[in-house]
């Protein structure tokens, strides 16, 4: 967004209206409260001594307790498996739906449904599962596998996240041109050789950049796995959760905060590398 | 909730929250419409009787015309009825905040909303939250302060137990026949069918839940390394439901046998027939456990609060206690309203059988409990 508004401005504006400026005030506004101060407030509260004023960073030391150790290896798998199988079947599904008319009934439809079954997600959507394919149906009655940690709530997530691909990823796939498809074959260059060497190449980065995005998705998940795994606290979202409420005398808000923090620190790596790869994206989207 | 799961800093997000909640304690100053035609200050008061009576306490009440209660889910030991039957009776209005919050989301709502006209005058806490935040509390001896055992209570009157009841195993017995132990849960027929009333490292009711095992399995108050052991045994046959059970979870057949406390897991509470839904308090280990009232002690409607108080210990037909009974569950002046006849001794018939020495835990068994499955529940039913 911010490559397009820069190449958009004249390369020798000279002076600047002083008013120009005023325009980004809101969207900077909205991401102060919204973003940084939340950020800051996180990192605030992980430092400082929880028993009074000061800072330390021994609160830090709990990311090396084994436990919670534990809840961010969960989390990256779940969110890595979840995103790679998401990304694999929505990549195919939405090629399937851009190489068809582009103004067709089929599309729209692919493209309604997975607009509202990529939000489709929390309590609802764990319900939903109980309901039709749970152990209660008949489909799956007595497979308790379906209650085992990450198989169980993975395919659940796997529900939403396909969706997001086939969203996410179709505009990479319309970027294609039949032109090059075209160019590839008056070269005697067969359908592999077209992947391989032209649309291969072209799509990775997108394809990457989406599947990191699905996997941040996955990763900020709460409701949905909080609704099925209730009783066990597998992911950080939950830890988090857990040291917010407990009323068994567990609750400890500081520790919250740096579990917290350490989840913003998982999002900025993986939000850097999903920046860097729209970089190289928009090089030939221009 | 639906949003939180796209939301990258859910944790961020409560923390903004919680400082915007802090912020506005900072200007705090003293809610209007607390009794100022009154002699009596009612923040203060630790009686009826000191405040000027009842009839004082029931003037200053509707003058402030508002109460705010927090975490009472309407079919939890009959909240619903009580809270339209309160505000009928006197014509205030009643807020209810997060019906299905936890004890520690009510203290966290003290402390944000504090000096704010939304914080929660009155509380309704486990006893593990209770006895680790009585700074909060305001002292307060209700008229039937008496009827209240001595050690159910704090002796000035910051907290003082309310209604409890015995862990139980309800369950569907046209599906499962009659259940007369814990072990039996083990068995192949009860393939993904046991589940607890919540995450026993977060949840009161789901700790006394696996404690409740564990002292079927000749486990003691003091250590509960057996109840984990029972629910690693239960995850390993396939039996173990991670879904809390809930009457959504009864009723869609997800959680056909549910622990819970008794008065949480009666048919009419959970939506079931009372001809197949049955509730097992098992005699080898009768847990009981008691949740506690407190006011707040910077309450924003100081007298509601109190007469909140006088209508949930009063012992009349139409009182408190008597619907707490109502719902299942055993109201704290029991003992003495049996004796004095005040007691509805239909509703009081209803409650399940339990034979045998009821164990209570103490603060430190329930706190050495927590410790022990903070580390070990997640591997034990993963």
């Amino acid at each position: 967004m911010t490559a397009t508004t820069a190449g958009a401005q004249p390369e020798r504006a000279g002076r600047r209206p002083p008013l120009a400026f005023t325009g980004t005030l809101p969207f900077f506004a909205y991401v102060g409260v919204f973003l940084l101060l939340p950020t800051g407030i996180v990192l605030w509260g992980a430092i400082r001594n929880p028993n009074g004023s000061g800072f330390e960073l021994s609160g830090l030391k709990l990311l090396g307790n084994s436990t919670v150790r534990g809840y961010f290896v969960n989390s990256v798998l779940l969110s890595g498996v979840t995103a790679i199988t998401g990304a694999v079947f929505g990549a195919v599904l939405a090629y399937a739906v851009a190489v068809g008319n582009p103004q067709g009934v089929i599309r729209r439809v692919y493209l309604s449904a997975s607009g509202v079954l990529a939000q489709f997600g929390g309590v609802t959507l764990a319900f939903a599962f109980l309901a039709t394919i749970g152990p209660t149906s008949g489909v799956l009655m007595h497979a308790s596998w379906f209650y085992d940690f990450p198989q169980g709530i993975g395919l659940i997530y796997i529900y939403f996240q396909i969706p997001l691909m086939v969203l996410v990823f179709l505009p990479a796939i319309d970027g294609l041109r039949v032109q090059w498809r075209e160019a590839t074959e008056n070269l005697g260059g067969s359908s592999l050789q077209f992947w391989r060497y032209v649309g291969g190449p072209l799509l990775a980065p997108a394809f990457i950049g989406c599947t990191l995005l699905l996997f941040a998705n996955a990763l900020s998940a709460y409701a949905t796995i909080q609704a099925w795994d209730n009783q066990i606290s597998y992911v950080v979202p939950q830890s988090i959760s857990a040291a917010m409420t407990s009323e068994v005398g567990l609750a400890a808000p500081n520790q919250a905060q740096v579990l917290a923090l350490g989840m913003v620190v998982l999002v900025a790596i993986i939000m850097t590398g999903y920046a860097l790869l729209q970089r190289r994206t928009a090089r030939w989207l221009r | 909730m639906r949003s939180s799961y796209r939301l990258a800093l859910a944790g961020a997000a409560a923390a903004a929250l919680l400082a915007a909640g802090c912020s506005s304690s900072g200007s705090s100053s003293g809610p209007s419409g607390s009794g100022t035609s009154s002699a009596a200050n009612w923040a203060t008061e630790t009686s009826a009787a000191a405040g000027g009576g009842m009839n004082a306490l029931v003037a200053a009440a509707k003058k402030e015309g508002t109460l705010n209660v927090i975490a009472l889910p309407p079919n939890w030991a009959n909240y619903g009825t009580i809270i339209n039957d309160f505000s009928q009776k006197y014509g205030i209005k009643v807020n209810s905040a997060n019906p299905t919050g936890s004890s520690q989301d009510e203290v966290n709502a003290v402390k944000q909303e504090n000096g704010t006209a939304a914080a929660p005058d009155v509380l309704d806490v486990g006893m593990a939250v209770a006895l680790a935040n009585t700074t909060l509390f305001a002292p307060y001896q209700v008229s039937t302060w008496s009827d209240i055992p001595a050690s159910q209570k704090e002796p000035t009157g910051l907290w003082y137990q309310d209604y409890g009841g015995y862990m139980a195993i309800g369950y569907n017995s046209a599906k499962f026949g009659t259940i007369t132990s814990v072990s039996q849960l083990l068995g192949p027929k009860f393939k993904s069918a046991v589940a607890l009333n919540g995450n026993p490292t977060q949840a009161n009711a789901a700790l006394n839940g696996v404690m409740m095992a564990n002292l079927a399995q000749g486990g003691t108050a003091s250590d509960i390394s057996k109840g984990v052991n029972f629910f690693h045994q239960l995850k390993q046959a396939g039996n173990f439901v991670p879904v809390m059970c809930t009457a959504a979870t009864i009723k869609a057949g997800t959680t056909p046998v549910c622990i819970n406390w008794d008065y949480l897991s009666t048919a009419s509470v959970v939506g079931q027939p009372t001809s197949t839904w049955k509730v097992f308090v098992p005699s080898n280990a009768i847990l009981g456990g008691y949740y506690a009232q407190a006011i707040n002690k910077n309450a924003p409607h100081p007298a509601a609060a109190r007469l909140w108080e006088e209508y949930l210990y009063s012992q009349v037909a139409t009182g408190g206690q008597n619907l707490w009974l109502v719902g299942g569950a055993r109201p704290v002046e029991m003992p003495a309203m049996t004796s004095n006849k005040t007691i509805d001794s239909n509703a009081a018939a209803k409650l399940p059988a339990v034979t045998g020495t009821p164990v209570f835990l103490t603060p430190t068994q329930a706190t050495d409990a927590a410790t022990y499955l903070a580390q070990n529940w997640a591997n034990a039913v993963k």
